[in-house]
């Protein structure tokens, strides 16, 4: 990859360091614009929250810029260097990390495994050197110390042993979460982390969130009920149908009435387009078969 | 309702089967024969070659023989009823000494062809005397004919793919012993003749009709279970490859591995439209494609149940939440599917014989059509079938002919790797 | 033939050249499907390029054995790259459509007419193991222990294919302890979450499709080498389906799997088939012709194959001896 600084615009930018910056970024499916975005920034150090209605193309955005979909158009920079179309591994690697609305768990290996994969640099992930404990046996034993430190923090130690398909919901998140922090990412970017997780476990999630901007880490976080943002976000930027129609410090943009008509307008418009409808349903969808997992699983 | 589209089916089927009697039995005569054409190229056009005698020999000694006429074409009749010749291999041989001074084959070595009786057609046998014409009339003549033969092999495969395809847009099934429901029907219909010396046309209704129950017992005996259990896909997929390997040998247990062939549909006398030739049973084995076609898609466009059916293919969750009997649809999907693929085994065994792995055998090309259409896609279906269709018979013109399914294959695998949702899908969406 | 005749002509089977090619084949198999999910459905033409290669090497070309053999397994990497550069994109049911159709073209290709005189057309190639005979150490009266018989060629085959076998196991274990192992089993779980923890999943799916590939290569090989002979008719379909079975009795992700599939399908195949052709023989059968000739008794055994590859895969998809919370195949 070619280190292809650009300039970022600064025309628009409001903000002093930003270590993620989008330009122009569209993406298309059919007839419907998913998302349609002219500058987007994220500022270093801090939690930017990412919301917007059901349906407004925030997940999609996300998808773009860790690279699991490609855009019609656009550029964006992570700490200067493009990543317009570089595979979403790389991506990983130059220290960006997500996790997903649907927790990708993986389910028939252990949770300590989950952790230990997240490791990055591991001699014994290559082919011939994998057969000779020697050679990664020692890199194993810090991995795995670090990813029991990380385990007591969201207090899933007690299960390293455990099929990680055995973990409830909450408890996938957690998991999901820590195991991103494996990679010791700079920029950790959560697709609603809260999303069919129970009240009481929500707090801690949250809390969760804040310990990871007080360690030094850069945040972004896609939500899609607003009150959930105010507490925690030092920025929040409002997504509906695809563009970004506000932004600001928590309490300017939820008072900001563009954000409030986009809310009730998504909610409540009776015309709905028929994506806006399949979104809503898949949303729905995907939080009933979270659901469904969990129990099964409990 | 769901009776209704069963009885209208029939009907329809019915009358067309009827009609297929009717200008073929006008043409009938009761032997084989082994007919063919000389003609010299080395003048053009190419003269006809008269007085060459030809032979039909088995297990060695002649038992027929014949000399071309004034036109140059000859036909001989295989003596002997049909039903009895099936099976048996004959060798055609050219007497060589009677052709004319100057006249010879293109191949000198070529001078005898061995063939083996699969159906009642006549047989026809080839001799190329003179230089190869290469000019471009007998390219196009070649062309033309191999497009008349993929249309009506492309009409086959959409009858036997529509099933395929309905099941996997509906239920997500990638259903390898969709050919063992196409060798159902070809078996049954067998059977009523073979056992109960039934006609032709009710034997092959009952045994669409059959076909139809087969499918909605495959659903409910397994697959509705399955799905009931939360079976994952892939698990499923593996499954149906069990039970293709349990039905095929069940199938051979009972019929055995000959080759069968219907009886009382004649074959007719070739129809000659320019110099392309068209068998009027295919001709009219296509007809009952295309009705049947038109009927499926007509009902899947207009009727309520069709309209719910392509409903729970684009989205089985929202189709059930806006109150779709998500489960009816199925069912009817299987009863349908099941009747269609019978009705192509039918259709198929009509065609080229048939054995009780007839479906298994054409179950890649079903794939193949399905694919390239774009799974779960009814017209994608149809378009794929007759795009493949004509794959596999215009390859001939450049492959050898064994090789022609090859093309199929190989279109099938570069289909997938271009455009995963075929030609006429979605674009699946990411994320 | 008496009882006793059809325990030990089941064992005989169970342990010997046949069980061998499909335990190879399977422990290849294994390493697509039961570790990295792949559902490759083009088994037998890894088997196929790898048998056709030393067979076609030797009675064509002249080539000696070992050279052959090599090629051989090179043909595979060959293979492997050409389907898997661009198959492993796609998803699993596709993946499985293009495999078993690219699979189906090269075994109607090698066995065409037009390709007679370097691969034989349907006869394939035969009489090309003298150079292995050669190596054979088997005293040549053959072998008999516990009212079991083999002879001498068979015998020295299954020395070479069951320490080929265990070899193969041991180097499975290694691997799939391993973090390169953690990888392929995670990529089976969900590749996108391994893609977004910075794993070049594509080059692992293709590691594990070379590696597969190669062994079942082996198994093509040794199919040759036992049987003196590769025909197209070895590697059909079907043969990809068998092996699937023989995986999913032992239990796909299991580094035994394999070994315990195969003798288990072939002991209960060949028992079946030797009980089935016993009660339908003689003058006076058991069964009477009317309701199984000896050429129905043959079918017996495919018939209870399907049965067995979906009953195993309805209520114990783990396999006979597994863990269904680690290894059950579920809706991934």
């Amino acid at each position: 990859m070619p280190t292809d600084t650009q300039p970022s615009s600064d025309t628009q930018s409001k903000k002093s360091d930003s270590i993620l910056v989008a330009d122009g970024v569209t993406r298309k499916f059919g007839g419907l614009t998913a998302v349609d975005v002219e500058h987007f920034e994220i500022q270093r150090g801090k939690i930017t929250a990412l919301i917007g209605p059901n349906g407004a193309g925030k997940t999609t955005f996300f998808n773009l810029l860790t690279g699991f979909d490609e855009p019609d158009s656009g550029e964006w920079t992570f700490n200067g260097q493009s990543l317009h179309g570089v595979p979403p591994y790389k991506v990983a690697r130059k220290g960006m990390v997500r996790t997903f609305q649907l927790t990708k768990v993986l389910s028939r290996l252990k949770v300590i495994e989950n952790m230990r994969l997240g490791a990055t640099g591991q001699r014994g992930e290559k082919f011939f050197p994998s057969l000779f404990k020697g050679l990664w046996s020692g890199q194993e034993k810090e991995n795995t110390d670090r990813a029991m430190d990380l385990l007591a923090r969201f207090k899933l130690d007690a299960k390293a042993d455990d099929f990680a398909g055995s973990l409830s919901g909450g408890q996938r998140k957690l998991l999901e979460m820590a195991r991103a922090l494996m990679v010791d990412p700079e920029l950790i970017m959560l697709d609603e982390p809260m999303a069919g997780v129970n009240p009481a476990l929500k707090q801690s999630l949250l809390g969760h969130v804040k310990s990871l901007r007080d360690e030094g880490r850069t945040v972004l976080f896609v939500e899609h009920d607003m009150d959930m943002v105010r507490d925690i976000s030092d920025w929040v930027v409002v997504m509906a149908q695809g563009k970004i129609v506000a932004e600001g410090p928590p309490d300017t943009v939820m008072a900001n009435q563009a954000v409030i008509d986009a809310y009730l307008g998504a909610h409540h418009d009776a015309a709905l387009t028929h994506e806006t409808e399949e979104e809503i349903l898949a949303a729905a969808e995907a939080e009933l078969e979270a659901e469904a997992e969990a129990e099964e699983n409990s | 309702m769901r009776l209704r589209t069963a009885a209208l089916l029939s009907i329809v089927m019915g009358v067309l089967l009827m009609g297929l009697t009717s200008p073929a039995q006008a043409a009938t005569n009761e032997a084989i024969d082994v007919t063919g054409k000389l003609a010299d190229t080395r003048t053009d056009p190419a003269k006809p070659v008269p007085g060459v005698k030809i032979s039909v020999e088995k297990d060695g000694a002649e038992i027929a023989s014949g000399t071309s006429g004034a036109d140059g074409s000859f036909s001989i009749a295989l003596p002997g009823a049909p039903i009895d010749l099936l099976g048996e291999v004959i060798t055609v041989k050219i007497d060589t000494d009677t052709l004319p001074e100057g006249a010879d084959l293109r191949d000198p070595k070529k001078t005898s062809y061995k063939v083996t009786i699969k159906t009642d057609s006549d047989i026809q046998i080839n001799y190329a005397i003179g230089p190869a014409t290469d000019n471009s009339v007998g390219k196009l003549t070649e062309i033309g004919q191999s497009g008349i033969n993929g249309i009506f092999l492309g009409l086959l495969l959409a009858l036997a793919a529509l099933g395929l395809s309905l099941v996997f847009g509906t239920t997500g099934l990638t259903n390898f012993a969709h050919g063992e429901l196409i060798t159902f029907g070809a078996l049954a219909a067998f059977l009523f003749q073979d056992q109960w010396g039934w006609a032709f046309f009710p034997a092959a209704l009952l045994a669409v009709i059959l076909s139809g129950a087969f499918g909605l017992a495959n659903d409910r005996l397994l697959w509705k279970p399955l799905r009931g259990r939360g079976t994952g896909l892939i698990a499923m997929m593996i499954v149906s490859i069990g039970l293709s390997i349990f039905l095929r040998n069940i199938y051979q247990y009972f019929f055995g591995a000959d080759n069968h062939q219907y009886t009382g549909v004649p074959a007719g006398k070739l129809w000659n439209i320019g110099s392309i030739g068209i068998s009027p049973k295919a001709f009219y084995i296509a007809v009952v494609c295309v009705v049947v076609l038109v009927v499926v898609s007509l009902a899947v466009q207009r009727t309520r149940l069709g309209k719910a059916t392509r409903a729970v293919s684009d989205n089985p969750a929202l189709a059930a939440s806006s109150g779709i009997d998500v489960d009816r649809v199925i069912t009817t999907i299987w009863i349908v599917g099941g009747a269609l693929a019978g009705l192509s085994g039918i259709m198929w065994g009509l065609t080229n014989g048939f054995d009780y792995q007839v479906g298994n055998k054409i179950l890649l090309l079903v794939f193949a059509a399905v694919t390239l259409g774009g799974l779960g896609t009814i017209w994608g279906t149809m378009a794929g079938s007759i795009i493949v269709g004509l794959l596999v018979e215009m390859s001939s013109i450049i492959l050898p002919s064994e090789l022609k399914y090859v093309t199929a294959l190989v279109v099938l695998v570069l289909i997938l790797l271009v455009r995963p949702q075929g030609l006429l899908g979605r674009a699946e969406r990411v994320g | 033939m008496e009882w006793s005749g059809v325990l030990s002509g089941a064992i005989e089977q169970g342990i010997g050249p046949s069980a061998i090619i499909y335990c190879l084949a399977a422990i290849g198999l294994n390493i697509h499907f039961g570790y990295t999910g792949l559902l490759n459905f083009g088994q037998a033409a890894f088997m196929m390029v790898g048998g056709y290669a030393l067979g076609s090497l030797i009675q064509t070309w002249g080539w000696p054995l070992f050279p052959s053999l090599v090629v051989g397994l090179l043909m595979a990497v060959v293979l492997a790259l050409v389907l898997g550069v661009p198959t492993l994109r796609l998803r699993a049911d596709y993946l499985a459509i293009a495999t078993i159709a690219a699979a189906e073209a090269i075994r109607q290709v090698l066995g065409s007419a037009a390709l007679n005189d370097e691969f034989g057309g349907q006869d394939g190639r035969y009489g090309f193991v003298d150079g292995m005979r050669s190596l054979n150490f088997v005293p040549s009266g053959g072998v008999h222990f516990l009212g079991l018989d083999f002879r001498s060629y068979d015998f020295f085959i299954m020395i070479v294919g069951w320490t080929l076998a265990l070899l193969l196991c041991g180097f499975v274990y290694l691997l799939m302890r391993s973090p390169w192992g953690r990888v392929l089993k995670s990529i089976r779980e969900d590749e996108d979450a391994v893609r977004s923890l910075g794993k070049n999943v594509y080059s692992y799916k293709m590691q594990a499709l070379v590696l597969g590939g190669v062994i079942g290569a082996l198994a093509g090989i040794m199919s040759g080498l036992a049987t003196s002979n590769v025909a197209p008719s070895d590697f059909a379909t079907d043969t990809t389906f068998f092996t699937y079975t023989v995986l999913l009795i032992g239990g796909a992700a299991r580094v035994f799997g394999p070994v315990a599939g195969a003798l288990i399908f072939w002991f209960f195949i060949s028992g079946l088939d030797l009980f089935f052709d016993k009660m339908t023989s003689g003058a006076n059968p058991t069964i009477p012709a009317s309701i199984m000739t000896d050429d129905q008794a043959s079918l017996m055994r495919l018939i209870f194959l399907g049965l067995i590859l979906m009953l195993i895969m309805i209520y114990r998809p783990q396999g006979i001896f597994g863990d269904r919370r680690e290894l059950a195949i579920d809706a991934h």
